[in-house]
C-alpha cells in the first residue's frame, strides 16, 4: 500500500485558536506524535449506493412535510480531489446546514428564528467517476451565536467527506463569495491567510438551471497518494 | 493526464455544535437514517462482544456533551472489510456522546485481532466536537494484550509517562465485557492524539 501525503500545517488551522473561544478548552494542548502509516490508517470505511436513499441529495425535497421549504434554490455542485489534482470516484460526501432563516432542527439550537416544517437541513451523497458531487438545497441564512459580541456566522454549509482512508477524512465548511461576515468569523479566519479563500465557493452560472435555481461550484482537496519516484 | 495538476488541502473547519442530527440521527431521536451506526454487532457475528465506553473531557475536566466518535477497526481475524453494508461486519463506527449529563459514548462492536505481526489489537477513534477545528485522531489498545502490546511499535514509542492513556481498561460485566476508554482532550493526563 502506497503511503499518503502528511497533513499540510499550512492549510489548516492550529488546534487552539484563541478567539474561536470553545477551543481554548476542547482542543488538544499538546502536539500530535507522528506515527507511521500502518494498514490500520491505509484502509477505511467505502459506501456504495445501497448507503443512499433516494432524495438524499436533494434538501429541498427530503424534508417535505405539507409542501416545499422556504428559500432560495440553490445548486452546489464541484469535485473532490487528491492534492496531486486526481479525481476521487466513489466517496462519500455527507452535508448539514441551517434553513433560510438561519435556523437548524437540532434540539440545542436556541436561535429565535423560525423552523421550517418542510426542511431538513441534512444529506449525503457519493461522488461520480469524475469525482464529483452535486445537490440541491436552499440558501442557509447566517445565524448568531455566543463567541463574542453579537457575533454570527456567515452563511455556510457544512460537509463531512471520507475518502480513500482513514487519513483522508476532513470535515469542513464552504461559505459563499462576498460574504461580509466572513471577515468577522473566527471559525473562517482560522487557518492561514491563503488557505482559507478555499473554503469560498464560487458563483457559478453554467451550473444553474433556468428558471429554477442559482448555482455555486466548489472543489475540495484532500490528501492523497505521495508521488513516487517512478511517477515523476 | 492533462487536467491534473497540484493543489493544496482544503482547510479544516468545525463540525460545529448542530450536527447531531446529520450524523447520528437515530441515537438522538430525529427523523433521518442514520449512515452507520454505534452498534456494530450483527447476527451470527465472530469474536467476541464488547462494548467500548467513555467520557471525553474537556481542559477543566468537564464532561463534552455533543461530541461524536467514529471508530475503525478489523473484525475478529484482524482483516478490515472497508465496504459498509449492511448486512455484514465492516468495522466503522459512529456515536455521539449524547445531550444528556452522563455525557458518553458507548460502542457496541467485536474485539479485533492483530491486523499484522507487529501491532497489538486497536481501534483507532476519530473525535469530532465543536471547539475542535480539526478532528483528533487517537487509537485505543486493549488492558489484558499485555504481551502484545509490549510488542506494539506505536505504543512503544510513546514516552513512558503517556502510554497509559492509550489503553482501554477491561471490566467484567454480568454478560457483555465493557472495556473503559475516557479521553482527556487536554491537561494532566490529555490523552496521546496521533498525526500519521
Ligand atoms: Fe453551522
Amino acid at each position: 500500500m502506497k503511503p499518503f501525503t502528511p497533513k499540510d500545517k499550512d492549510s489548516h488551522p492550529t488546534l487552539i485558536h484563541p478567539p474561536y473561544k470553545s477551543s481554548n478548552l476542547r482542543s488538544p494542548s499538546k502536539n500530535s506524535i507522528i506515527v507511521p502509516q500502518t494498514i490500520t490508517e491505509l484502509t477505511g470505511p467505502q459506501f456504495d449506493a445501497s448507503a443512499l436513499g433516494e432524495l438524499d441529495n436533494d434538501l429541498t425535497r427530503n424534508g417535505r412535510k405539507t409542501g416545499e421549504p422556504l428559500g432560495e434554490r440553490l445548486i452546489v455542485t464541484g469535485r473532490v480531489l487528491e492534492e496531486n489534482g486526481k479525481p476521487i470516484p466513489n466517496t462519500m460526501v455527507e452535508v448539514w446546514q441551517a434553513n433560510a432563516a438561519g435556523r437548524y432542527i437540532d434540539l440545542d439550537d436556541q436561535h429565535e428564528a423560525p423552523l421550517d416544517p418542510n426542511f431538513l437541513g441534512a444529506g449525503r451523497m457519493i461522488t461520480d467517476k469524475n469525482g464529483e458531487y452535486r445537490f440541491l438545497t436552499l440558501r442557509p441564512g447566517a445565524y448568531p451565536w455566543g463567541n463574542h459580541y453579537n457575533a454570527w456566522r456567515p452563511s455556510h454549509i457544512h460537509f463531512s467527506v471520507i475518502g480513500p482512508n482513514m487519513m483522508t477524512r476532513l470535515v469542513t465548511q464552504m461559505y459563499f463569495d462576498g460574504d461580509p461576515l466572513l471577515k468577522y468569523d473566527p471559525i473562517y479566519q482560522g487557518p492561514p491567510d491563503e488557505a482559507r479563500k478555499r473554503l469560498v465557493a464560487d458563483f457559478s452560472l453554467d451550473d444553474t438551471e433556468e428558471g429554477y435555481a442559482l448555482a455555486y461550484r466548489w472543489d475540495i482537496v484532500i490528501r492523497g497518494h505521495k508521488a513516487t519516484p517512478a511517477d515523476a | 493526464m492533462p487536467e491534473m495538476s497540484e493543489k493544496k488541502q482544503t482547510p479544516s473547519q468545525t463540525v460545529g455544535p448542530f450536527f447531531s442530527y446529520g450524523w447520528t440521527p437515530q441515537q438522538y431521536g430525529y427523523d433521518h437514517s442514520d449512515l452507520v451506526p454505534g452498534n456494530l454487532v450483527k447476527d451470527g457475528i465472530q469474536g467476541e462482544v464488547i462494548t467500548i465506553q467513555g467520557i471525553i473531557y474537556n481542559g477543566e475536566g468537564e464532561e463534552m456533551k455533543h461530541a461524536v466518535v467514529e471508530s475503525w477497526q478489523a473484525d475478529h481475524a484482524g482483516k478490515y472489510t472497508e465496504l459498509v453494508a449492511k448486512d455484514k461486519f465492516s468495522g466503522f463506527g459512529r456515536i455521539g456522546t449524547g445531550r444528556g449529563d452522563d455525557a458518553s459514548y458507548r460502542i457496541r462492536t467485536i474485539k479485533p485481532g492483530q491486523v499484522d505481526e507487529q501491532q497489538a489489537p486497536h481501534i483507532t477513534l476519530t473525535i469530532f466536537s465543536r471547539g475542535l477545528m480539526h478532528h483528533a485522531y487517537t487509537r485505543l489498545y486493549f488492558s489484558d494484550e499485555v504481551e502484545a502490546n509490549a510488542k506494539d511499535p506505536l505504543l512503544q514509542s510513546l514516552p513512558d509517562d503517556r502510554r497509559y492513556t492509550l489503553i482501554a481498561q477491561r471490566m467484567e460485566g454480568e454478560d457483555e465485557v465493557t472495556y473503559r476508554f475516557d479521553i482527556h482532550m487536554q491537561g494532566d493526563g490529555e490523552t496521546v492524539f496521533l498525526e500519521f
